[in-house]
């Protein structure tokens, strides 16, 4: 068999963790600082992760700028996820979000300041004070830097306390222990050499971002792929809430790239074919201030209704003309290049071609408060499944629900990170003997890898990649209808069959970036039949999932999470887990659900 | 594998940055060079794509000037290339 013919190195860790970006690094130095040997497996250098276009900052209600309280935080929390987060976890989030900022400081991130040299914070989206009735100032930032900030003070730290980076090296399968099918690592190969290695610690941390690339257009850097979640379902376990996907209302149409919030908070606004400023219609009061959601939903509307602008008519215009070259170079620095390079127009004369675009995963692998992986066995819906641990967009604890904050994806990072640390090291006691594992338990992963480089069949990746990115955008998008996602699911399983006759061109293990994106292709797949069924599945819009013909939110049959599992058919299994309603103490009462009115 | 193609594949690989719009500028200019993997401008990306994002990112939209000169003359191509600048 084929799998025998691969020479396979060991490495023995007391905890391995997969991705680097911010919530893998806080993990690994957590992990480091904790006394626990810590490898961190990466297939690109730690600070050219995704968390680097994370610009905004990170929620904190330090109280630094006026009143704030963390309970204000797990309100706005609560309800931006539009009734769908666990409130037990989204307390522990915003509690801890106070002591994870300030170490954050401790270690070096060069937050900007106050005069008296307290951490500077600035108001963001959804972010308020007294339960909605004030503007919360919440947010710390780096200037405009801090994702790249974080990451880099996070690796320097972790390198301080001898985690060991295993950089270039790309994740391929969970290794099972057959006789306890308990986790015990990753089969990852080496780029640079070409080789195999098999990572084995008393417990995985998967940390390896979303799933953004499963999309035509979204904002996602090349390598967001959700490998881990694509890992997670091959193993047999259940992703969670996969129909909830975060459109950012103003994508560069063709190009994906950002063009950011404060574009609108500084005055700009969208028009249809008809120079009509449309949203007036849709928000009355906010107009093109409204939330993600919302402004996302109205665009997707004026496109429907036939007033797109362009030559397919398929996106709308944002103006900031108006404005001036001066206030443009002074408030929106970087948007006049931006729309130079990746819409060709000059934003002084020219409105910005826009749609929306994808932009964040709220689902994922499930987890508790801990990180650690929960699955539903019989009656229970909170199973630990022993050894394996999830935190960043990858997993979904839930504290997203059915929509994300602005800033709370940093804060996700970092106070996740740092659970995960801190319950391995109450779990694993630093340089536990590993138990030997059957010679087969590589096998599964071996011969899946020698049957993707081997791939003959007659659709390049590419060509498959985007069938099924043009599958999700058309039919998993902004607005859901029964048809369109009847539709959607006919074509997205049709696509992962596609898969079968899939052909890579380079065989070799060094630096194959066709194999390579074979691999992510494959964990994009699954992820993007499991969020096509689960939409299906969910007869109500609640948050980022917006069914046209279920307009209202459906809190008596529908406040529960979505589990899916994706066997090797593509076939898909569902269960549902209760939305954890209680809080974890009594310091903060549970936010009953209510009409969503911003 | 002969060193040139080696290298080419891992600079093919290294041009996947944290931004899309990275991954879009330097993965643009790599395809308008990748045909002359000796060339002494390919060795010094190379050396570019070992800088920092916000780095990259400051000097391709002209906000300030990178240390060599040779990253200057890339960084000036994909600028020209993308409609930004002479």
């Amino acid at each position: 068999m084929a799998a025998e013919s691969y020479k396979v190195e060991t490495h023995q860790y007391d905890v391995v963790v997969v991705g680097a970006g911010g919530a893998g690094l806080r993990a690994t130095m957590g992990l480091a600082a904790k006394g626990l040997s810590a490898a961190c497996v990466t297939k690109v250098f730690p600070t050219r992760s995704h968390t680097v276009a994370a610009q905004g900052g990170v929620a904190a209600a330090l109280g630094n700028m006026g009143e704030d309280d963390w309970r204000y935080h797990f309100y706005d929390t609560v309800k931006g996820g539009d009734w769908l987060g666990d409130q037990d976890a989204v307390e522990y989030m915003c509690r801890e979000a106070i002591p994870a900022v300030i170490e954050l400081e401790h270690f070096g991130v060069p937050f900007s300041r106050t005069k008296d040299g307290k951490i500077y914070q600035r108001p963001f989206g959804g972010m308020t004070t007294r339960y909605g009735e004030g503007v919360a100032q919440r947010t710390c930032a780096a200037a405009d830097r801090t994702g790249h900030a974080i990451l880099h003070t996070l690796y320097t730290q972790a390198l301080k306390h001898d985690a060991r980076f295993f950089v270039e090296y790309f994740a391929t399968d969970l290794v099972k222990d057959p006789r306890s099918g308990r986790i015990t690592g990753v089969l990852a190969i080496d780029l640079n050499e070409g080789t195999l290695h098999y990572f084995q610690g008393h417990a995985v941390v998967l940390a390896t971002g979303g799933y953004g690339r499963a999309y035509f257009s979204c904002t996602s850097a090349h390598t967001c792929t959700g490998d881990g979640g694509g890992m997670a379902l091959r193993a047999g376990l259940a992703l969670q809430d996969l129909e909830f996907v975060q459109f950012h209302p103003t994508g560069i149409y063709g190009s994906g790239c950002l063009i950011t919030e404060g574009s609108r908070g500084e005055g700009g606004f969208l028009t249809n074919s008809k120079g009509e400023r449309f949203m007036e219609r849709y928000a009355p009061n906010a107009k093109d201030l409204a939330s993600r959601d919302v402004v996302s939903r109205a665009i997707t509307m004026e496109i429907r209704e036939g007033r797109g602008v362009g030559e397919h008519a398929d996106h709308v215009y944002l103006n900031l003309a108006h404005l001036g070259a001066d206030v443009l170079h002074e408030r929106l620095p970087g948007i006049s290049e931006t729309a130079r390079i990746f819409a060709g127009v000059d934003v002084t004369k020219e409105p910005i071609p826009v749609l929306p675009t994808v932009h964040y995963n709220m689902g994922g692998i499930p987890t508790n408060y801990h990180g650690e992986v929960v699955q539903k066995v019989g009656d229970d819906p909170d199973v630990v499944v022993p050894g394996l641990f999830a935190i960043g967009e990858a997993a979904c604890v839930s504290v997203h629900g059915a929509n994300r904050l602005g800033s709370n994806s940093l804060l996700d990072l970092v106070v996740f990170g740092r659970a995960v640390a801190n319950r391995c090291a109450e779990l694993v006691k630093p340089d536990t003997p590993h138990h030997d594992l059957p010679k087969d338990a590589l096998d599964p992963a071996l011969t899946r890898l020698d049957k993707l480089r081997h791939a003959n069949g007659g659709t390049p990746t590419a060509e498959l990649r985007l069938k099924m990115q043009k599958t999700m955008q058309a039919d998993a998008a902004v607005f859901r209808t029964a048809e369109t996602l009847k539709e959607g699911c006919r074509k997205i399983d049709e696509v992962y069959s596609g898969f079968g006759d899939i052909h890579v061109s380079d065989r070799s293990l060094i630096w194959n970036s066709d194999l390579m994106e074979t691999f992510e292709l494959s964990n994009l797949l699954a992820q993007a039949v499991g969020t096509m069924h689960s939409a299906e599945q969910r007869p109500e819009s609640r948050g980022a999932h917006a069914r046209e013909d279920f307009p209202d939110r459906d809190d008596v049959h529908w406040m529960k999470h979505t589990l899916v599992t994706v066997d090797d058919q593509g076939q898909c299994s569902f269960a549902y887990r209760a939305v954890h309603s209680n809080t974890m103490t009594d310091e903060v009462a549970t936010v009953p659900p209510k009409k969503r009115v911003y | 594998m002969a060193a040139n193609e080696a290298r080419l594949k891992r600079i093919r690989w290294r041009c996947r940055r944290g931004t899309r719009e990275l991954d879009a500028l330097l993965g643009g200019w790599l395809e308008r060079h990748a045909a002359d993997p000796d060339s002494a401008s390919l060795q010094a990306f190379d050396a570019l794509l070992d800088q920092q994002d916000p780095e990259l990112w400051d000097w391709l939209m002209g906000h300030a000037r990178p240390p060599r000169e040779d990253w200057c003359v890339i960084v000036d191509e994909i600028r020209r290339h993308a409609g930004l600048a002479r």
